[in-house]
């Protein structure tokens, strides 16, 4: 671990210029490694194009690959209304925005104040603190949490925001601090001379320049937040509290055998960050990786 | 948690800790500087320490206590020393869903690296329609593993039994969800088919850190393929090869998602992973306390792997 972040952080603007480079030798194609990554990207298409085509189907057409006969879009209202769809995705919504919202607003400060002042001890101290708790998995606390979370009142959409705020904050960390140390102090002491505050320092200059890795946290946060099934599972305990896969897990048994409305079910699960990923998949794609590299 | 810490407080060399504060040449004593800090830097960061705690340490120290006694959960509760630990060790249902879990770990990290690392060293070489097929790659990381989890469940229990029926393979002739000797299968397979995703970018970005000028100076060498990945590529991804074995463990421990998913434990309690064990029996089977030890077990056990990992892979890849 330690290592990685010591790797250079130099190689942030070489990204582009590589494939460019890479795209004017086209020539060369290798066609069978096309060949072979296009297959594997069938283990991936063939399971979503199901997805989709049986969710139109009636059950006694459910189970092959070929096409409806006829298109069932009925299917979407009857599985909308058999979990309840909108207020689960209503309440995944706001979870997923707010938890987004207070990460940025909050883990990104703990991680300049770390990142600035590495060479103090007890700054150090505190970046193992959050780290170490990176390597520790869920399950082992998840028993207290879950007790705690009811006896505080927790047990809400409230209390899953906060969760994913805190519990988020070590991976952010790793993330951040790298790039922090990255943007030169010189900008921080000019404004500093002129009388500005730490915290004035950090929202006016720093936090506008962490743009970029703040979009990492960002999707990395969203993408954890609306899919995640096992802290909603143990914290939520009013129904009408429910997330998209909560939901889905709660009235898997309704569907019976109507697979094709448990599959409109699952296709509306999937489809809003669907949507929203084939839109900003060079984006969420860079952002990511942006997250991999020191 | 104690582990991560002292070897790297301890391993601080004071040049490291000079240049991060952006003034070299001034020579230090100490490996940790006297410069005095802005009480603003505490007040960012102190308030999210005790947040932490509270929300993380807190419990799990309570976790610990709870361990000891033989709490349902709720109502009275009285102390029992070791009485859980000891019971844990004879529990033959907690010693299959440990072995059951450390396997499928082992098998589902082996393959995700495996994979993810092909993929990339393909998705950064020269194949056509890079950005789609990176953007394809990337999408089981975008779903929820219990939806797609579900998509699966009924891939394996109806059209795939279908097609082993008609091309006469007969252990794919039955659904594998029921046999107690394949259920495995599909939890790994969700488990890797999911997890690839994320484990390729990050080979990706490794890829993207190497000089394309190493691998001009190797073709002149006349260098071949094979041997430029295992001497060329892989030494200088070794990092990202790191965080990625250690990540993708990590995540195969807490293999949960696809569990609930694909086989709820079954049949007879044969896929059941440590995670599963003290979600339904701690929380809905009213064995708290009991599973709690075993959560703190399981601590244990995880965190002696994570130590090993760190001491074998870390020392192998200083560059």
């Amino acid at each position: 671990m330690t290592s990685v972040t010591i790797s250079n952080s130099g190689s942030e603007g070489k990204q582009t210029t590589k494939t460019d480079s890479q795209w004017h030798s086209r020539h060369h194609v290798n066609w069978w490694l096309t060949a072979a990554v296009a297959v594997l990207s069938l283990t991936i298409l063939i399971p979503l194009y199901f997805t989709i085509i049986t969710a139109l189907k009636t059950p006694a057409e459910a189970g092959g690959f070929g096409l409806p006969t006829t298109w069932e879009w009925h299917n979407f209202a009857d599985a909308s209304a058999k979990v309840n769809y909108p207020k689960a995705a209503l309440n995944s919504a706001i979870i997923t925005v707010a938890a987004v919202v207070l990460t940025l607003f909050t883990n990104t400060f703990v991680a300049y104040a770390i990142a600035r002042n590495m060479d103090k001890r007890f700054f150090r101290f505190l970046y193992y603190f959050f780290i170490a708790a990176m390597f520790v998995p869920f399950p082992v606390v998840m028993l207290p949490i879950a007790k705690q979370f009811g006896s505080w009142h927790l047990d809400n959409q409230l209390g899953l925001i906060l969760l994913y705020t805190v519990l988020g904050l070590g991976t952010n960390l790793f993330i951040a601090t790298g790039f922090i140390r990255s943007i030169p102090v010189s900008l921080e002491e000019a404004a500093r001379i002129d009388g500005a505050s730490t915290w004035r320092i950090f929202w006016k200059i720093i936090f506008p320049l962490m743009g970029p890795i703040n979009a990492t946290i960002a999707i990395l946060t969203a993408l954890w937040a609306w899919n995640d099934f096992l802290l909603p599972l143990i914290v939520l305990t009013d129904q009408s509290n429910q997330t998209i896969p909560l939901a889905q897990y709660v009235f898997s048994s309704q569907f019976a055998t109507n697979y094709p409305m448990a599959f409109a079910s699952y296709l509306m699960a999937m489809a809003p960050i669907l949507i929203v990923y084939i839109f900003a998949q060079r984006w969420v794609i860079s952002g990511v990786m942006r997250g991999a590299v020191k | 948690m104690a582990n991560a810490q002292s070897p790297a407080m301890t391993n601080v060399p004071v040049s490291s800790s000079a240049s991060q504060t952006g003034k070299p040449g001034k020579k230090r004593k100490s490996a940790f500087s006297k410069r005095k800090v802005d009480h603003a830097y505490y007040w960012m960061a102190v308030p999210a320490a005790v947040i932490f705690a509270v929300f993380l340490y807190v419990p799990f120290i309570q976790g610990v206590g709870y361990s000891f006694t033989n709490s349902q959960g709720y109502g009275q509760s009285k102390f029992i020393g070791l009485k859980n630990y000891f019971a844990l060790f004879i529990d033959n249902r907690v010693g299959h869903a440990y072995l059951f879990t450390f396997l499928i770990s082992v098998l589902i990290t082996i393959l995700v690296n495996l994979i993810a690392m092909f993929l990339a060293v393909a998705l950064n070489g020269k194949i056509l329609f890079k950005n789609g097929f990176r953007a394809i790659f990337f999408i089981p990381y975008t779903l929820a593993v219990l939806v797609i989890g579900y998509v699966f469940k009924y891939i394996f229990m109806t059209p795939l039994p279908a097609l082993g029926q008609a091309l006469h393979i007969s252990w794919l002739s039955q659904s594998l969800l029921t046999s107690e000797r394949y259920a495995w299968v599909p939890i790994v397979f969700l488990a890797v088919w999911q997890s690839v995703a994320y484990s390729t970018l990050i080979y990706l970005a490794g890829l993207q850190t190497i000089d394309d000028e190493i691998y001009e100076a190797a073709s002149i060498d006349g260098v071949n393929p094979w041997q430029r990945f295992w001497q060329i590529t892989f030494p200088l991804i070794g990092p990202f090869f790191t965080i990625n074995l250690v990540l993708s463990m990590k995540n195969a421990f807490g293999t949960f998602d696809q569990v609930m998913a694909l086989t709820q434990g079954g049949p007879d309690s044969s896929t059941e992973t440590v995670t599963y064990l003290i979600y339904t029996n701690g929380l809905t089977g009213g064995e708290y306390a009991y599973e709690t030890a075993n959560a703190v077990l399981f601590f244990i056990v995880l965190a002696i792997i994570a130590f090993i990992q760190l001491k074998f892979f870390g020392n192998k890849e200083k560059i």
